[in-house]
């Protein structure tokens, strides 16, 4: 199947420029961490477990927020992604390489994350667990395309957060109520939805934003 | 293999190009000339199938992996070695035997030794001789060149000159450029913008 | 032009019935009044959208750069009346309930999130340069803001087991006949109304665009 290795030579690629660039991995990671620190020192003393819960997530929310700012800053610069473009490839290729990607970072930083918060405020469970890793998807794969959108024009490191978080609001009552939540299978199965739905929109679209 | 008859390219108000009518014939060499913002560059985009006109109808044989493309940018990644940028778009071009043909032209172009260095310490004219590369590197049959000599001392413009005249007459050109006398020996037609 | 007319007249005709003639509610009171302005406005931003995304699937599909404009002044009237909306639906809390906001209140809420969405579209087209690129661009946004909404609306319902329960019912489609009669007109003059705006805004960035175009042509002779 050429279409898969096309996507993974990309996501290759996209997994090679973050490494090199060395900045984006240990920035989320230190954020993440400094963020629940953060949250800590907000939150009241006797505040409900539901409360810690929902920040965790807005953690989650903006480091993922500082990784994919950037997810096509190397192909605006210089036009780079014109190169893409004009190969016989897919495009949608180009936005599912960088899906994965980013999944892959943001797996990493939660990797950090979980057990840090499983440390400062109170254990984490399958069901959150679960809600992460599909909130993942649909983090990714909404913040590939929005990215590219925002890469296309002027103050894109402004846009982006602007673009996203809006979108990224679903994601929130997912991964809360999964925690809190009395039916978190429910919760999970809105979760996958969102990631069904916006990512099949964000595949077939994806042509339209990179081309003239 | 290149018609185009009233094309047109506009962005909102402002027109780019309008209603230009060319042919390029099959193992033709066009010449495109015209001042700044003339639309050379657009021109090009839009036979790359980068942009889409707005006006007009193009028709160009061959797909995408039949045509190689060299713009103003050599659309290479900074923080990737030469190397690993073509390994890249060989993998997406589907080339065969790609190590060997990477490192053919890495040879030509005089940039093997500098294959393992980030192309973010490149220079101009190393940078414009890799975009030759890359533009090369799938063997298309149609290569669109953007001020092709852009950046290049003299060593790169005849390294340039011996690829052009090998190529002449089996590949299809068409070559946006400032200075047509160099390359008018080769040229088949022109089209002023 | 005989749309403004329609418009004008349709819409004072539903204000009047709306203020005069409909039956008072037993619950809510005078108060329920402002139903017959809120639920169409939000019912004419919806439209809007979905109008918007409509041209902007158009534009994707067939490429003819009118579309453009269409889908923009289509989302501009959807977001005017959902600023509308959150206005008059906070009066209507203030008015009943006696708080300007309502996390229970699903409408509302939803159209927060559609307010920070479509803000974002016009920060968005501010922030590429003019073209058929923009032009794309903002049409898949504006297919992303739809499927959005009922996605939101579903978030919002799960939500309210831990956002904010739903303390408060209002009037449904339980209405009388004459209330529903009475409901019809307005969301007729509210439609009109959006669609008198769109035509006109529509019309002046066309001229606007040909005037330009006009300008560009002469200049280079």
């Amino acid at each position: 199947m050429t279409y898969v290795r096309d996507v993974a030579a990309l996501a290759r690629k996209d997994l090679l420029l973050e490494l090199r660039a060395r900045e984006t991995l240990p920035a989320m990671l230190l954020f993440v961490l400094a963020t629940l620190v953060a949250f800590r020192f907000a939150l009241p003393a006797d505040a409900s477990e539901r409360a810690s819960v929902g920040l965790l997530w807005v953690a989650i929310l903006f480091t993922a927020l500082l990784g994919i700012t950037r997810a096509f800053i190397p192909e605006r610069e210089q036009r780079v992604l014109d190169g893409l473009v004009l190969a016989p490839v897919d495009r949608s290729a180009i936005w599912l390489g960088k899906v994965l990607a980013t999944l892959a970072f943001l797996g990493a930083a939660e990797l950090v994350a979980l057990p840090a918060f499983g440390l400062f405020f109170e254990g984490v469970t399958w069901n959150t667990v679960a809600a992460v890793v599909l909130a993942d998807v649909g983090i990714s794969a909404v913040g590939a395309i929005l990215a590219a959108m925002a890469a296309a024009g002027r103050a894109r490191e402004l846009l982006f957060p602007i673009l996203f978080l809006p979108l990224s609001l679903p994601i929130l009552v997912g991964g809360v109520g999964a925690a809190v939540g009395d039916d978190p299978a429910r919760y999970l199965a809105f979760l996958a939805l969102y990631d069904g739905v916006f990512a099949i929109l964000a595949w077939a679209s994806f042509e339209y934003v990179v081309t003239e | 293999m290149i018609r185009a008859r009233g094309l047109e390219r506009r962005y909102g108000a402002k027109r780019v190009l309008r209603g230009v009518d060319f042919e390029v014939e099959r193992g033709g060499f066009t010449l495109v000339t015209g001042k700044n913002g003339s639309g050379k560059t657009t021109l090009l985009r839009l036979v790359a199938g980068l942009a889409a006109p707005t006006a007009g109808e193009l028709e160009v044989d061959g797909e995408r992996g039949q045509l190689g493309f060299l713009g103003h940018e050599p659309l290479v990644y900074r923080e990737l070695t030469a190397i690993e940028n073509l390994r890249l778009y060989a993998r997406l071009y589907r080339v065969p035997e790609p190590r060997e043909r990477i490192g053919m032209l890495l040879e030509r172009f005089a940039l093997w030794d500098a294959r393992n260095d980030r192309t973010g310490s490149y220079s101009r004219g190393m940078l414009q001789r890799l975009a030759l590369c890359r533009a090369l590197l799938h063997e298309p049959e149609l290569l669109l060149l953007d001020e092709p000599y852009s950046g290049l001392d003299t060593e790169g413009a005849e390294l340039l000159d011996r690829e052009l005249a090998e190529r002449r007459g089996k590949v299809t050109f068409l070559v946006a450029t400032h200075y047509p006398e160099r390359l008018a020996p080769l040229a088949s037609g022109a089209l002023a913008l | 032009m005989s749309v403004a007319v329609a418009a004008a007249v349709v819409l004072v005709a539903g204000v009047a019935l709306a203020l005069l003639w409909a039956p008072e509610d037993d619950d809510q009171g005078p108060s329920q009044r402002i139903f017959y302005l809120h639920v169409p406005i939000a019912l004419t931003a919806y439209a809007g959208f979905g109008w918007g995304a409509w041209k902007a699937l158009r534009l994707l599909w067939t490429g003819g750069q009118r579309y453009d404009l269409e889908s923009y002044t289509a989302i501009h009237m959807g977001t005017i009346f959902g600023t509308l909306t959150l206005v008059t639906g906070s009066i209507w809390a203030r008015t009943s309930w006696g708080v300007w906001w309502s996390w229970g209140e699903r409408q509302l809420v939803l159209f927060l999130i559609l307010f920070l969405f479509y803000a974002a579209y016009f920060m968005l087209r501010f922030s590429l340069p003019d073209g058929p690129g923009r032009a794309r661009i903002s049409a898949v946004y504006a297919l992303f803001g739809v499927v959005l909404i009922p996605i939101s609306f579903l978030a919002i319902r799960l939500a309210e087991n831990f956002i904010h329960p739903v303390v408060f019912t209002r009037d449904g489609p339980q209405m009388s006949g004459d209330m529903f009669f009475t409901f019809c007109v307005c969301l007729a003059g509210m439609l009109l109304l959006a669609g008198t705006l769109y035509l006109n805004e529509l019309a002046g960035k066309r001229l606007d665009l040909r005037l330009r175009e006009l300008r560009e042509a002469l200049e280079l002779g």
